[in-house]
C-alpha cells in the first residue's frame, strides 16, 4: 500500500511538472531588494529576447527555449542557492549578474561542467581560458573598462595626460577595487597622478570623498560604483560643481537610474559601455510585434530601450549565438551544457552577424578562443543628455591597452591556477 | 589660518550636518522604543515607504498599477495630474497614520505582553512586508524627489568664507550643502515640536506616562492602543522627514531602507530612550567619522566611516551601556 501511495505521488508530481523544454537557460535575476531598479531591466531584456526567438523563429535551431528565472535579490548566498536548485534543469549557461556570486560559482560551475558568462563583471582574469575553462567574460571586463577610460582621457587631451590628476571613486568591495592595479600600471605608463577614494557600502553618505575631491581638484574622476552609490556620487559631484564631462563611470554606473535623480544637473556625465543604447534597431520592431503586442513582454514591459534592458538583450543574444555555434559544432540541436561551453569558446561575433540579427553596430565584433575567453576588450563612451533624457554614444568602440592588461591577466590567472592546483592548458 | 586647519573646520561643519541627518533617522527609533519598548527594525523601511508614497502622490501615480494591469489587462500608470509637494506631504502623513493604525491593530495588539525579542522579530517581518508592499504599490524604479528643497553648495558661504584663507589659492571657502542646512533647520524644529508636544499636551503627557510604566498608565485611564497608534504615527512622520531629506540626495529607491544602518551607532551612543540623545549621538557620530576619515583615513586606505561609527558605539556599550542620555538599567534580584 505504502509503495502504491509513493508511486502515485511520484506519478502525480511528474504529471504536474511542466514539460521540459529542449534548451534551458537560467536567469539569476534580482527583481526585489535595494538593487531591483537595476535588476529588473536586465532580466526583462534577457527574457524578452528568448521569447522573441521562441515566437518568431520557433526557438534556437528548432528547439524551444525554456527560461528558468531564479530570484537572488543580489545576495551571494541566494545566488549560490539558485545555482544549486536550477542546475538540475539542464541550464546551458549561467549569468550570475553579481561579482560576489560569480566568485562563489567559479569552482562549482567548473566542477559541474556548466559554463558561466560574466559579461562586464566577475573575475577579470577569467579571460584566460587556459585556467578558467568554464568562465567567459566577453566582450569586455573591468580592467578593459579602466583602460578605455584612460584611453578616452588621452584622446581628449591630444594623447598626453602626464601631470593630470585622476581620482578613482570606488565601491569599497572586491568589485570596486578591481580597476586599481590597472589604473596604477597605466599611471606609470602615462604619467598621471592617481588618487584612490573608497566609498563604504552602500554609499549613501559620500561627503568625505567629495570634500576631498573639492580640496584636491582632480582633473578627472572615474567611478566604479553600484546602486545608490552612483546616484549619490553624481549628486555630490553636482553639489561641488565638478564638471560633469570630466566624470566617467564604468558601465555599472551608467544607466538612466543613475543620472535621473540629479535632474538636468547631470547633463554631460559620461559612462563606459560595451553595447549600444536606444531602441532604434530592427530587432526592437520584432520585439514589439512578437513579444509586446502579443502580451508576452517580461515584467511590466516598461523597460524596453533602457541601457540595462539593452544589456540583458545583448547578453541573451550572445547566449543564443553561442548555442547556435554549439549546435553547429556538435551537429545536434539538443545541446548539453558541455556542448554550450564549446559553442561559447568558438563564438565569433561579426558586424555582419549582428546586422542579420537586427542589431547593427549593437556591440563590438570579437572572437572567443580557448586562450581568450574575454574577447578583444572593446568599449565606448556614452554621454548623458539630460534634456533629451537619453544616452548618446560619443566615441567608437576603443580597444583596451592589451600590452598592459595581458601581463596582469596572466599573472592573476596563474596565481589562481597555483592556489587551486590547476594545470593551465587547452584541449 | 593654516590650510589643514581650514579643511578640518570644513570637515567638522559637514560632519555636524551629516550628524543631523543620522539623528533624523535615529529619532524614529527612539520614539517607538521609548513608548513601547519595541526596537523598530522597520524604521528604515518606513522612511522608504513614506518617500515612495510622497513621490507617488506628487506624480499622480496609480497605486498597484502593475498588479491592476496584470489582472485586468489594462495599461494605466498615472492619473494624469500632479499634486503639489505640501498637499502630498499632508496626504502621505495621512497614509502613515493609516499604516500606524494597521500595524497596531493587526500586529502589535496581538503581541502585548510578549518578550522584547518577539516584538523585535515582528518588526523584522513588518520591514519585509512593507518593502514588498511598497514595491507592489509604487514600483521599484528610482524616482526623483523634488519638493522644492535647495541643493548644492552655498555660493554665499563659499564667497564669504574665502577670506579665511588669506589669499591661499588652495582654499575656496567653506563648502556647505544647502540641503544640509535645510535639514538642520527642519530637524531643530522637529525636536522642539516633539519636546513641546510631549511636555505640554495631554496626549504627550499620556505618551510619557506609557513610556514610564504602561500598566500604571492603563490604570489611570490612558488608552494604550491610542497612544501606540499615535507614537507609530509620529514615528511615521519622522520617517517621512528622513525619507525626504535622504531621498532628495539619492532619489527615492529601495536602498533608502538601509539608512537604518546609520542610525544604529547613533542609538548606541545617545541611548535608545532619549530624544536629545539621538541628536547629540548623531552629531558626535557625524563629526567623529568625518574627522577620523580626514585625519586617519588617508593613512589606512580610507572608507573608515562606518568602521569608526560602530567602534565608537561599541566603546560606549562597554563603558556606558545605556548610552549618553539613556536611562540607567537597574535590575534588583
Amino acid at each position: 500500500m505504502k509503495l502504491k501511495l509513493i508511486s502515485a505521488a511520484i506519478a502525480a508530481l511528474v504529471a504536474a511538472s511542466p514539460a521540459m523544454a529542449d534548451l534551458t537557460f537560467s536567469s539569476l535575476s534580482y527583481r526585489t531588494g535595494p538593487y531591483a531598479a537595476n535588476g529588473i531591466p536586465f532580466a526583462d531584456g534577457y527574457a524578452d529576447y528568448f521569447t522573441l526567438l521562441n515566437e518568431r523563429d520557433g526557438g534556437i535551431g528548432g528547439e524551444q527555449v525554456n527560461l528558468v528565472e531564479c530570484e537572488t535579490g543580489y545576495n551571494t548566498e541566494k545566488g549560490v542557492e539558485c545555482f544549486e536548485s536550477t542546475k538540475g534543469t539542464g541550464a546551458l549557461v549561467y549569468q550570475p549578474l553579481s561579482t560576489g556570486i560569480t566568485y562563489q560559482l567559479i569552482p562549482k560551475a567548473t566542477a559541474d561542467n556548466i559554463p558561466m558568462h560574466t559579461m562586464g563583471y566577475g573575475r577579470t582574469s577569467a579571460k584566460n581560458g587556459k585556467v578558467f575553462s568554464h568562465i567567459f567574460n566577453y566582450p569586455a571586463n573591468y580592467w578593459d573598462g579602466a583602460s578605455v577610460a584612460i584611453k578616452h582621457l588621452l584622446d581628449i587631451n591630444d594623447g598626453d595626460i602626464s601631470g593630470k590628476k585622476v581620482a578613482l571613486v570606488y565601491h569599497n568591495s572586491a568589485y570596486g577595487k578591481e580597476p586599481i592595479r590597472t589604473l596604477e600600471e597605466l599611471s606609470k605608463k602615462h604619467g598621471y597622478d592617481l588618487t584612490l577614494l573608497p566609498v563604504d557600502h552602500p554609499g549613501q553618505e559620500q561627503k568625505s570623498q567629495w570634500l576631498q575631491i573639492r580640496r584636491e581638484r582632480p582633473d578627472y574622476v572615474i567611478m566604479y560604483g553600484w546602486g545608490v552609490m552612483n546616484q549619490v556620487a553624481i549628486q555630490e559631484a553636482v553639489n561641488i560643481r565638478f564638471p560633469m564631462e570630466n566624470f566617467i563611470g564604468i558601465w555599472w554606473s551608467g544607466s538612466e537610474n543613475d543620472v535621473k535623480p540629479a535632474g538636468e544637473a547631470a547633463n554631460g556625465y559620461k559612462s563606459l559601455t560595451f553595447h549600444n543604447v536606444g531602441s532604434d534597431y530592427p530587432v526592437y520592431e520584432d520585439i514589439q510585434e512578437f513579444v509586446v503586442d502579443e502580451g508576452k513582454a517580461a515584467g511590466a514591459g516598461d523597460q524596453i530601450g533602457t541601457v540595462l534592458y539593452n544589456r540583458g538583450l545583448y547578453a541573451a543574444m550572445l547566449a543564443a549565438e553561442a548555442a547556435k555555434t554549439a549546435q553547429q559544432i556538435h551537429g545536434t540541436s539538443a545541446i548539453t551544457p558541455a556542448m554550450m561551453r564549446d559553442g561559447m569558446e568558438k563564438l565569433e561575433m561579426t558586424e555582419g552577424k549582428m546586422t542579420a540579427l537586427g542589431m547593427p553596430n549593437f556591440g563590438p565584433s570579437f572572437n572567443v578562443s580557448c586562450e581568450n575567453h574575454g574577447g578583444d576588450g572593446y568599449a565606448a563612451v556614452l554621454q548623458w543628455d539630460a534634456k533629451a533624457g537619453e544616452w548618446n554614444m560619443i566615441t567608437d568602440y576603443m580597444q583596451a591597452d592589451q600590452d598592459v592588461l595581458t601581463p596582469l591577466i596572466d599573472d592573476d590567472s596563474e596565481s589562481y591556477a597555483k592556489e587551486n592546483n590547476l594545470t593551465p592548458g587547452c584541449n | 589660518m593654516p590650510t589643514q586647519l581650514l579643511f578640518g573646520t570644513e570637515v567638522l561643519l559637514n560632519g555636524l550636518m551629516a550628524g543631523v541627518l543620522y539623528a533624523l533617522v535615529a529619532l524614529g527609533f527612539v520614539l517607538i522604543y521609548k513608548a513601547s519598548g519595541i526596537f523598530n527594525y522597520a524604521q528604515g523601511v518606513m522612511a522608504l515607504f513614506a518617500a515612495l508614497t510622497l513621490v507617488g502622490f506628487m506624480d499622480g501615480q496609480v497605486p498597484f498599477s502593475h498588479l491592476i494591469n496584470a489582472v485586468l489587462g489594462t495599461d494605466i500608470h498615472h492619473f494624469g495630474w500632479h499634486i503639489n509637494g505640501f498637499v502630498s506631504i499632508i496626504l502621505t502623513m495621512g497614509m502613515m497614520i493609516v499604516l500606524a493604525y494597521c500595524v497596531q491593530r493587526f500586529v502589535f495588539r496581538h503581541l502585548i505582553g510578549q518578550e522584547p525579542i518577539i516584538l523585535f522579530m515582528a518588526t523584522i517581518g513588518l520591514a519585509y512586508f512593507m518593502e514588498g508592499f511598497g514595491d507592489l504599490m509604487w514600483g521599484s524604479d528610482i524616482k526623483k524627489l523634488d519638493v522644492g528643497l535647495p541643493q548644492g553648495g552655498s555660493f554665499w558661504i563659499e564667497e564669504n568664507t574665502q577670506w579665511l584663507g588669506f589669499g591661499n589659492e588652495n582654499f575656496f571657502g567653506f563648502f556647505i550643502d544647502k540641503l544640509d542646512i535645510v535639514a538642520t533647520v527642519i530637524a531643530a524644529i522637529l525636536v522642539i515640536v516633539l519636546v513641546l508636544f510631549s511636555q505640554y499636551t495631554k496626549q504627550g503627557r499620556a505618551m510619557r506616562a506609557v513610556a514610564d510604566d504602561h500598566q500604571a498608565a492603563l490604570s489611570v485611564g490612558v488608552s494604550l492602543n491610542f497612544i501606540w497608534v499615535m507614537v507609530w504615527s509620529v514615528a511615521g512622520f519622522v520617517a517621512l522627514v528622513a525619507g525626504i531629506m535622504w531621498g532628495a540626495k539619492s532619489g527615492v529607491q529601495f536602498s533608502l531602507s538601509l539608512i537604518a544602518l546609520k542610525a544604529l551607532p547613533v542609538l548606541m551612543l545617545g541611548g535608545f530612550t532619549s530624544i536629545p540623545g539621538a541628536i547629540v549621538g548623531g552629531l558626535i557620530i557625524g563629526v567623529g567619522e568625518k574627522l577620523f576619515e580626514f585625519t586617519v583615513g588617508p593613512l589606512v586606505g580610507g572608507a573608515t566611516e562606518n568602521w569608526f561609527a560602530y567602534v565608537l558605539a561599541l566603546l560606549f556599550l562597554v563603558f556606558r551601556p545605556q548610552g549618553l542620555f539613556g536611562e540607567k538599567i537597574i535590575e534588583r534580584v
